[in-house]
């Protein structure tokens, strides 16, 4: 499947750019590990409050947003199988449901986060400092671990709308495909984390 | 293997013309060799910047009392030649400078498997310094909470934590990125026959060093964003008042800069292993023992992080097993210095300023290494914990063993990097002076700190003062060597006699190829059939 050039400088390594990315998201998984970590520590120490912090989400829009990014997931990996089979046509559809659900994803956080900034309660502000001490852990880490998420959506929806404008001028063609591969790679990275936040955050009730 | 005789006619990787000229030609190169220049001539100077507080502080302690400034400036001081030394100079050091020199030469490569992303590990590394010193000249004054930002005072101050700690994740996120292509690159780039127990010690070094850049890091870089958070949001992970724990605080950022530690020291082993085996022309004793035992400090490195906090309110359980961890963990740093006795045993040993360095290396490294089982040990750590103590360990283990092996180094490469040759003799009484320097300086706070000195104080009592006064006469004898050692490298570079392909009768790769390299170092990648220390 390699198109071999011989005048290139640069010698191409698929293998080792695909190896590449994989070590990048280890490190992005530790990065989320230490939230993680820090999560597991305050459950431990304020239960009662985690669970009727829970219970002050909005299941309905997690669930939806999980499914969401499920299909995404899904659609990313198809666009990458029509890739290789060298069907053009199907994986820009396919890349582009994936940019799409994305957006429904961000859209919902929108209107998930809009609500509780509404209601006065945001990261700093007086409500917050309000709260009993295991809520406002509760809350934080909210914001802050679906907040980082939602930019690695963002990162994630960046590499893929660049992997969309490649494909359409051609210079992303089934000779050489690594950017979407790994853009592919990385959105699964994305909904992965997500899979994790998503019971802890909505489900512990 | 390859022909050793000069070829004329090749270019070297200095005086290559490309698309670019001037200083573009350097900041636009994305030749490992170049790179691992720039970062070289970074690093002197944030050494240089660190080293000179270091001295303002060893002078404003010659006497009891406010001498040339107050505890405020004092607390900036400290706080930030420790950011500069650890973030900028040590934790980069010899990884990004002589990994990004040697690495791909000594694994018969003709780049790292990611050019471009090399070049961008280092601008962000810069981004990380300017963030750095604009740490210290905003408004509020430098931050002065310790170049560890323990929490709660780290977001209590008014001084600048929050560029301080942004600078210290942008640098983690430009060491993630250099890691990460050295393990591919070792992986990928390997010439033919290179197999794994072919490779020099140093690169199987730098290959331990990249897995924990790789695995570490991300935790001090999600550690101090939430710091950051805290200061901006009141998040409350960390405040007590707001239900948080600032003892996590300590775990999260130990749970890195423990690691961190092995991120210094091993390339710092690995150059060690490349000098004594040359300078004793033979080949190195124990090798995979060597190579195993850098693995192994990889591994155990990570489980030792809570010896910090023996006083911050553990378990018993925590602390007994932190510190058997700790004593566990000095069994493959022995290993190392036994094999390189052994290398020199029997063999035919040339005191070339390479091998003084690497010499006071083990001296200052066993004393480091020793202390640390004070430190190590639960009650001794008690007296000593805080103390003027640990500021001498922790300087004899990172300033002796990095520092050591970083001087070392470049004395050993330097014909190979520019082509010249510096002054073997003055390069010998730098030696001296930093040697003798550095032991005056840093042994007497051993001391001190067992009579109750504490550290990151600007103050002392009267009885303390000849100690003090001893160690600060140290700095300052240490500080003309360093820059008689300055002045003596870029002689050498400026006016220096031109240095064969292989001064020093070295066996790795990087030796059989013309000083300075050709661009593509190779003009035939070559082909690898025997050990790397191959010593007749």
């Amino acid at each position: 499947m390699e198109e071999k050039s011989l005048h290139t400088e640069e010698p191409r390594d698929d293998y080792a750019a695909k190896m590449g990315m994989w070590l990048f998201i280890f490190t992005e998984i530790l990065l989320f590990a230490g939230l993680f970590l820090v999560y597991s520590v305050f459950r431990f120490k304020y239960p009662v409050l985690f669970h009727q912090g829970a219970l002050e989400l909005n299941v309905t829009i997690g669930s939806l947003n999980t499914v969401v990014l499920l299909i995404s997931s899904m659609t990313v990996a198809m666009s990458l199988t029509a890739m290789q089979k060298n069907n053009k046509k199907l994986a820009l559809t396919l890349l582009f449901i994936t940019i799409l659900c994305a957006l429904i994803f961000l859209f919902n956080k929108y209107i998930e986060w809009g609500a509780k900034f509404n209601e006065g309660l945001y990261p700093g502000s007086e409500l917050m400092l309000k709260l009993e001490r295991g809520h406002l852990l509760f809350f934080s880490l909210y914001f802050f671990m679906t907040g980082l998420h939602a930019l690695h959506i963002i990162i994630g929806m960046v590499i893929l709308s660049i992997a969309f404008i490649k494909i359409r001028k051609g210079t992303l063609h089934i000779g050489k495909y690594m950017l979407l591969e790994n853009g592919a790679l990385y959105w699964h990275l994305v909904d992965l984390i997500w899979i994790f936040l998503f019971p802890l955050f909505y489900l512990i009730t | 293997m390859i022909n050793t005789n000069e070829p004329t006619g090749y270019v070297s990787y200095l005086d290559y013309k490309g698309k670019y000229t001037g200083i573009r030609a350097w900041i636009y190169s994305t030749d490992h060799k170049r790179i691992g220049l720039l970062y070289l001539y970074c690093i002197t100077t944030f050494f240089s910047i660190g080293a000179i507080m270091g001295i303002l502080m060893r002078i404003e302690l010659l006497a009891p009392g406010p001498t040339i400034m107050g505890p405020q400036t004092y607390n900036g001081l400290f706080t930030v030649h420790g950011i500069i030394m650890i973030f900028l100079v040590v934790i980069p050091g010899l990884s990004v400078v002589f990994g990004n020199l040697f690495m791909p030469i000594l694994i018969g490569a003709r780049d790292v498997a990611f050019p471009r992303l090399n070049l961008f590990a280092w601008y962000v590394y810069i981004a990380g310094c300017c963030l750095a010193i604009l740490s210290q000249v905003l408004r509020h004054g430098p931050p002065d909470t310790g170049w560890t930002f323990y929490a709660p005072y780290s977001l209590a101050t008014g001084t600048n934590v929050i560029a301080a700690t942004g600078a210290a994740f942008v640098l983690g996120f430009s060491s993630i990125l250099t890691g990460l292509n050295f393990i591919v690159t070792i992986h990928r780039m390997r010439a033919p026959g290179m197999t794994f127990f072919r490779m020099p010690l140093f690169v199987w070094a730098i290959y331990a060093t990249a897995w924990i850049q790789l695995l570490a890091t991300p935790i001090i870089g999600i550690t101090l964003l939430m710091l950051i958070m805290e200061r901006l949001f009141n998040i409350g992970f960390f405040e007590p008042a707001l239900g948080g724990d600032p003892v996590l605080f300590q775990h999260l950022f130990w749970i890195y800069s423990h690691p961190a530690v092995y991120i210094m020291i091993l390339p710092a082993m690995g150059v060690i292993s490349e000098i004594i085996p040359t300078f004793s022309q033979k080949s190195i004793y124990g090798y995979k023992a060597i190579a195993f035992s850098s693995l192994a400090i990889a591994g155990v490195g990570y489980l030792i992080w809570g010896h910090h906090m023996f006083t911050s309110g553990m378990s018993l359980v925590a602390i007994w097993s932190f510190s058997l961890f700790t004593f566990i963990v000095a069994i493959p740093s022995a290993v190392k210095v036994f094999s390189w006795v052994g290398t020199m045993y029997k063999g035919s040993i040339d005191l070339k300023p390479p091998m003084l360095y690497a010499l006071s290396f083990i001296f200052l490294f066993m004393i480091g290494g020793f202390s640390g089982l004070v430190v190590g040990g639960l009650a001794t750590d008690v007296q000593v914990h805080d103390t003027a103590f640990v500021v001498a360990h922790f300087h004899y283990i990172v300033f002796g063993g990095m520092g050591y092996a970083f001087f070392g180094a470049i004395h050993y490469w330097f014909p190979k990097i520019y082509g010249k040759m510096y002054k073997i003799r003055r390069a010998n009484i730098a030696w001296a002076m930093t040697f003798i320097g550095f032991n005056f300086l840093y042994f007497p706070q051993f001391i001190l700190g067992m009579q109750g000195m504490p550290r990151r104080y600007f103050d002392y009592l009267p009885q303390f003062q000849t100690g003090e006064v001893i160690s600060s006469l140290g700095g300052f004898l240490f500080i003309a060597g360093f820059a008689l050692m300055v002045y003596n490298l870029v002689m050498g570079f400026r006016k220096g006699e031109k240095a064969p392909a292989n001064p020093w009768h070295g066996t790795t790769l990087e030796w059989q190829i013309p000083s300075p390299p050709p661009l593509e170092n190779f003009e035939e990648i070559p082909v690898i059939t025997t050990d790397p220390y191959n010593y007749k």
